[in-house]
């Protein structure tokens, strides 16, 4: 509802205007040319080389999270595997979910044939889509088994990684996988890779 | 208290002085039953006289909102009984309904969810982000120590590149496409981060990994992290929520939403990518006789979310409504067709139109009862139109994978009403 004006309201609306031009006036002496700092997008005051905020990471704190493995093989650690060793141990501790070629789960996730496959298969398995074989071990190594994530040893991913891949008919049943062989291994699917060729503009890719 | 009074008991209670009338004259069964009735009142005749007559008492009704005092403040609020929109789940997602909102942003609680191993529970308190790798200063930050960098708000959408489905009529846009979410999210830019520990010149990539049980793994340009990558801790206003990765997520405007790594645990910069299982045998795609991977951006696209499945259309005036986005830049025109596709016509964009955000459009339209399709298609500020499913296919192969699929959504009208999503098959 309008307010009837008073003399009080118009002295409030001239000490109130006097503010407005006060607090103006000071933010342009800080701010860029002619423009109050207040609607400026950068910081008035120039950042420093460091705010100094966070911890040195020691080497230790390293170690326990830098868990990846390149396909370089940088990241593997020391350790090896082999395929017999790693049927037994896909038998103890993977086949519940996964299946095997002579036990397929029914209504698995990922039964046998996801896990196994040659090059004439249409279905994305290692054998026929994965483009490293260090990523076998990465994945492995990080998240399974699912109900009991990163709780292999190394030996024992590195037994699991040689079953898979000997599995896939990528590598021969007494390869020993190791830091040394493991990044020797090639993928068949490596050569169909290519990085994203879709640009900006009207083009449909 | 009396029985019959029980409905009342807190109107009551909450009224000890200015008690309300129909407190004291109004019965249960009265107001159950919102029935008019008399009562017996005292009335001056024309001739100055008091006299007893009958009058009528105003017709009372069990959900008249104007005549019982509702609850008072609460300390959390909630939605309106009468509006239960929810998230369709499944084992490893939960898609946003996109039918039920009425703007671009999505409430927090109805944000898309993806994720590969459940969702963490993460004590802010113990939380850190480490950054490794070619850096000159390897650094730890708290969660305390991120929230003290200058920080930044930006809305954006962010998108499953695996966000398409479709295969039967009876779909809703949220069952379509519901893997798209927009937040206004609040954090610290990677660059800021990047300054700090000081990258490497020779670092192209990093690997951003998550604190989840899969310890989920993508590898990103550097060039992106100097962009506009942002650590995240806030989303909508408040703290980010646990299955959009609180404490901290990686955000990637524009980009597709698996690279936006939740419960960031760790960044590591390197010269090479780290070729990750999410990065090689997932979120890859056949085009023609190759696999196309590192598909980051997110093309534009665009779907009318009314009218939709399982609405019914009423012939006359209809303002067709839905969502516009892009993860180059900004939608800058919307068409609308209502002849199936000869037509098209531009709606209007509802403005702030954002970078990389959706950007809600409305076109007026009539509706004559006869037959006919609906779609829409985007066009972003490089002059990329969506395209349809058969050039898409044409583009990519019949092989055609369900990552990054753009293609225009088609709804049929029928004559009587009905409208139903049309779905094509390319195989």
């Amino acid at each position: 509802m309008p307010q009837p004006f008073n003399i009080t309201n118009k002295y409030a609306a001239i000490a109130t205007g006097l503010l407005i031009v006060l607090v103006l006036g000071a933010y342009s002496y800080n701010g860029e040319a002619g423009k109050p700092a207040s609607l400026t997008n950068t910081d008035t005051v120039k950042w420093p080389a460091s705010f100094g905020f966070g911890k040195t990471a020691t080497p230790q704190q390293i170690a326990t999270q830098d868990i990846d493995v390149r396909p370089d093989g940088l990241g593997l650690p020391v350790g090896s595997g082999t395929v017999a060793q790693g049927k037994a141990i896909y038998a103890l501790k993977c086949i519940a979910c996964h299946g095997s070629a002579e036990k397929v789960v029914a209504g698995a996730k990922l039964p046998a044939p996801v896990l196994v496959s040659d090059s004439a298969s249409k279905v994305k398995a290692i054998g026929n889509y994965w483009p490293y074989a260090s990523t076998v071990f990465d994945y492995i190594r990080r998240s399974m088994p699912y109900n009991l994530p990163g709780s292999l040893t190394n030996n024992e991913v590195y037994d699991l990684t040689a079953y898979l891949l000997n599995a896939n008919k990528i590598i021969k049943p007494d390869a020993v996988l190791n830091a040394q062989t493991l990044p020797k291994v090639v993928m068949p699917a490596q050569k169909l890779f290519i990085t994203d060729d879709r640009k900006d503009g009207p083009e449909i890719r | 208290m009396a029985p019959k009074y029980a409905d009342m008991e807190k109107t009551e209670k909450d009224s000890n002085h200015d008690e309300p009338l129909i407190n004291k004259k109004i019965s249960r069964r009265l107001l159950l039953g919102g029935a008019a009735t008399t009562a017996i009142v005292a009335m001056q005749s024309s001739l100055g006289k008091w006299i007893q007559v009958a009058a009528q008492q105003p017709i009372i009704k069990a959900d008249d909102p104007t005549k019982r005092i509702g609850p008072g403040p609460s300390v959390v609020g909630k939605r309106s009984p009468f509006e239960q929109p929810v998230r369709i789940k499944s084992d490893t997602s939960s898609r946003t309904p996109l039918q039920d909102l009425y703007s671009s942003l999505t409430p927090s609680d109805l944000h898309y969810e993806r994720h590969h191993a459940g969702v963490p529970l993460i004590n802010p308190d113990k939380y850190e982000l480490l950054i490794h790798g070619m850096v000159d200063k390897p650094m730890v930050f708290s969660l305390s120590d991120l929230k003290r960098f200058p920080s930044v708000t930006r809305t954006c959408f962010l998108e499953c590149s695996g966000n398409f489905r479709t295969g039967k009529e009876n779909m809703t846009p949220q069952e379509i496409c519901g893997l798209t979410s927009q937040s206004e999210w609040t954090g610290v830019m990677l660059s800021t981060l990047f300054r700090e520990i000081g990258v490497q010149p020779k670092a192209t990539w990093f690997l951003a990994e998550g604190s989840d049980a899969a310890v989920m793994t993508r590898s990103i340009p550097v060039k992106k992290g100097f962009d506009d990558a942002m650590i995240v801790y806030a989303q909508n206003g408040e703290a980010i929520r646990p299955e959009q990765g609180y404490p901290a997520r990686l955000l990637l405007p524009g980009w597709e939403g698996n690279t936006c790594v939740k419960w960031i645990r760790r960044i590591e910069l390197a010269d090479e990518p780290f070729m990750t299982r999410e990065e090689t045998s997932k979120y890859t795609y056949p085009v023609k006789d190759r696999i196309r991977q590192f598909s980051f951006e997110m093309d534009a696209r665009s779907i009318i979310t009314y009218p939709s499945y399982p609405g019914h259309l009423e012939r006359g005036w209809v303002e067709i409504r839905g969502i516009a986005w892009t993860g180059r830049g900004k939608v800058v025109r919307v068409e609308v067709s209502t002849d199936a596709g000869k037509t098209w016509n531009p709606a209007r964009l509802q403005e702030p139109v954002l970078d990389k955000a959706h950007t809600y459009f409305r076109y007026l339209w009539q509706w004559n009862g006869s037959e006919t399709e609906i779609m829409s298609r985007a066009i972003d500020e490089t002059n990329y139109t969506q395209p349809t499913l058969s050039q898409l296919v044409e583009a990519r192969g019949a092989d055609i994978g369900g990552y990054h699929m753009n293609p225009i959504t088609a709804w049929q009208i029928k004559q009587d009403g009905r409208v139903l999503f049309k779905p094509e098959s390319w195989k």
